[in-house]
């Protein structure tokens, strides 16, 4: 039985150019059987109890100068003001000055603010999910130094409690949750799918080793759709002679107990990883080409924990950048132009900019940036769960087409990133388009020019 | 008249300087005192606190924005510096300062630090407050014509820019000798800086104070990660 079979209810898009769970021909865009009022009081409570000063102190700093549309890609590539970064929270900030600000009271007696109301959560869906990647952009231009994709990530906490997530979103993290693969990989899927790929490639890959110094880990959309990036990974790895393994117990990296803000799941999800990486004993965890992985674990992953993890986190690109510079990994010379798609929340939101630029030097491609390009780039489109929700697609392909044109004009032979969720998104919006731009894995481009020198 | 006068230069001045001093410090101890998250990520950049460079950063917004966000930039600066400059370096508003200080401190400036606070002409504080009361103008067409702004505002923006515009207003009246007899005019100054004194923390005046916390909140978080600033 496929994995796809296994869920009739939500049966999964495995052939698709993007991975999903199918288009519901009836959308259920509301979870669990409660009355409105309690939606509305859970909503409030999550937001209002997941924010501590930062966050409070950023919705009263808003001075409503507008500036956040123009970072925007959704606002810049529709013109209509309700993608409007900050706007996509107005019912939180509302409720917040109404509910639990310093003037609380005044607010309430004088009215200024009206009741939050679950229409007003439910109209504010879209807004939070289907138009907002987390993608950070926003928070580099506003004047009050608000970071407002974080208050985004805080909104749905609220809406998650709430059971207002879409549908496919919904569905794809308590699947997650479930079965501990939103894409149906599971332990077992998974252990079968190294085992083909060690006879079809003829590699070694070390699955539940009881000890290794290394730990390495996977996006879903790696296992279903890429299982290249794994023998990559896996070829690097070996290369490097490095004491290293997967674990069945904690593989999953992608978070989409995160993305659809239910903090429980992010936490479940978050803790596997942990736990299989000190379970081996590990002292580094290698995260995939995973944008939201790495805000995961590298960023919130200790906090979920309640202390500081007893080993590294790396992004993929930054271990082979850091190879790169101490002398271990050699890459042969690629005689090709490319150029670099920025994952959000690799490069703007997680500090990495530089090592994909790194790799790339060292396989001697000619680095054709885009504009803007690095800590400035412009989001695929399909991050923060945004690419599973199919309600979402027209507005997807609009902010695609920001993409294509950046892409077009740095005529680059090869558009390379680091993040299989981007790389889906690029793959469905090529179909979409008929468009004749792959893009490509830096961890496949460097695993396939290794330098075979005697270590 | 004399007695409007009297009320706004007295009584009237007491009371909205403490719900000016009482209500702002309410409203940024209400927020501060909030639980900080600890953040237990292990840092990129140690040194967190350079990240407090965003406050200067956010000053002027990156090179990649400029072309959108240029002009209403430059309007937004004419007006915060033109109150500015007529706020601090009219002569009369330097006399009541001076005046201030002396009921606080016991001595002006020029006793303390020996240099007294410098003024400008009169004609020169026209000419900001015009420049200022123009921007000011621009600025609430911009907010009633550009739809992102007009679907932001509500009551809070506009009632705010009544409380910035309407002293400039009386003030500029008052000192070209238009409209009722100086006195009333005057007083009427007063009594508008009085309401801005009164809306001051209830509502978006406030960023003076909260913007620097946190652009800088901001700032060492990122700087923290060695994301983008």
């Amino acid at each position: 039985m496929t994995p796809a079979e296994t869920e009739p209810e939500h049966p999964l898009e495995l052939d698709a150019p993007r991975l999903s769970v199918k288009q519901p021909e009836v959308r259920l865009d509301r979870q669990g059987e409660m009355e409105d009022t309690e939606r509305v009081e859970r909503a409030l409570r999550h937001f209002i109890r997941d924010f501590g000063r930062t966050a409070a102190l950023y919705l009263e700093s808003c001075v409503h100068c507008g500036q956040c549309a123009e970072a925007c890609h959704y606002y810049v590539a529709t013109g209509d003001p309700k993608y409007t970064p900050i706007w996509k929270v107005e019912p939180f900030k509302q409720a917040y000055k109404r509910e639990y600000g310093p003037f609380a009271l005044l607010f309430r007696l004088l009215g200024l603010k009206p009741k939050l109301t679950v229409e007003r959560l439910q109209q504010w869906q879209e807004l939070i999910y289907d138009a907002c990647t987390l993608c950070g952009r926003c928070s580099l231009i506003c004047p009050a130094g608000i970071d407002i994709a974080n208050l985004v990530s805080l909104a749905r906490h609220g809406m998650s409690s709430a059971g207002l997530v879409p549908h496919e979103l919904w569905a794809v993290a308590e699947r997650a949750e479930r079965q501990g693969s939103p894409l149906g990989a599971t332990p077992k899927v998974f252990q079968e799918r190294i085992e083909w790929l060690t006879d079809e490639y003829e590699i070694e890959i070390p699955l539940d080793k009881p000890r290794a110094q290394v730990i390495c880990t996977l996006s879903s959309i790696e296992i279903m759709k890429y299982p290249k990036s794994i023998v990559a990974m896996a070829k690097v790895m070996n290369h490097l002679g490095l004491d290293w393994t997967f674990r069945s117990d904690g593989y999953e990296a992608t978070n989409f107990g995160m993305l659809s803000g239910n903090v429980r799941w992010q936490k479940d999800m978050s803790l596997k990883l942990i736990q299989a990486a000190i379970a081996c004993g590990a002292q580094t965890m290698v995260l995939p080409e995973c944008g939201h992985a790495y805000g995961a674990v590298r960023w919130q992953g200790a906090n979920v924990y309640g202390k500081p993890l007893p080993f590294r986190v790396l992004h993929i690109s930054e271990f082979l950048a850091e190879n790169v510079d101490n002398g271990r990994l050699k890459l042969k010379r690629l005689a090709k132009s490319a150029t670099y798609h920025d994952p959000c929340q690799i490069s703007r939101r997680g500090g990495a900019t530089a090592a994909a630029r790194t790799v790339l030097a060292a396989l001697g491609v000619e680095l054709r940036e885009m504009t803007p390009a690095a800590d400035m780039n412009w989001c695929c489109g399909g991050g923060g769960g945004v690419v599973t929700i199919h309600r979402a697609d027209p507005l997807r392909y609009k902010v695609f087409q920001i993409k294509m044109e950046q892409i077009e004009s740095t005529q680059a032979e090869v558009p390379v990133t680091a993040c299989s969720n981007c790389r889906q998104t690029f793959d469905d919006g090529q179909a979409h388009f008929h468009w004749d731009k792959t893009m490509h894995s830096l961890l496949e481009l460097a695993a396939d020019n290794l330098e075979e020198s005697p270590r | 008249m004399m007695d409007l006068l009297a009320f706004a230069r007295g009584p009237g001045l007491k009371y909205a300087m403490f719900v000016f001093v009482f209500g702002i410090l309410w409203r940024l101890i209400g927020v501060l005192l909030l639980a900080a998250k600890v953040d237990r990520s292990e840092p990129r950049h140690t040194a967190s606190w350079k990240g407090l460079r965003l406050i200067v950063l956010r000053l002027w917004p990156r090179r990649e924005f400029l072309q959108r966000t240029a002009a209403i930039q430059i309007l937004g600066y004419a007006f915060h510096i033109g109150f500015l400059v007529v706020l601090v370096f009219y002569l009369p508003h330097v006399l009541f300062f001076e005046d201030v200080f002396k009921g606080l401190l016991g001595t002006n400036l020029h006793g303390l630090l020996g240099v007294s606070w410098p003024y400008l002409p009169g004609g020169v504080i026209m000419m900001a407050g015009t420049v200022t009361v123009a921007a000011l103008v621009a600025l609430l067409v911009h907010r009633l014509v550009s739809p992102v702004k007009r679907l932001l505002s509500n009551f809070d923006d506009y009632f705010s820019w009544l409380a910035t515009t309407a002293p400039l207003v009386t003030g500029m009246m008052a000192y070209s000798h238009v409209g009722p007899p100086y006195q009333t005019m005057l007083a009427m100054h007063i009594l508008s800086v009085e309401l801005l004194l009164l809306w001051f923390p209830f509502g978006k005046l406030m960023h003076a104070f909260t913007i620097v916390i946190s652009r800088a909140v901001t700032g060492m978080e990122f700087e923290r990660k060695g994301a983008a600033l």
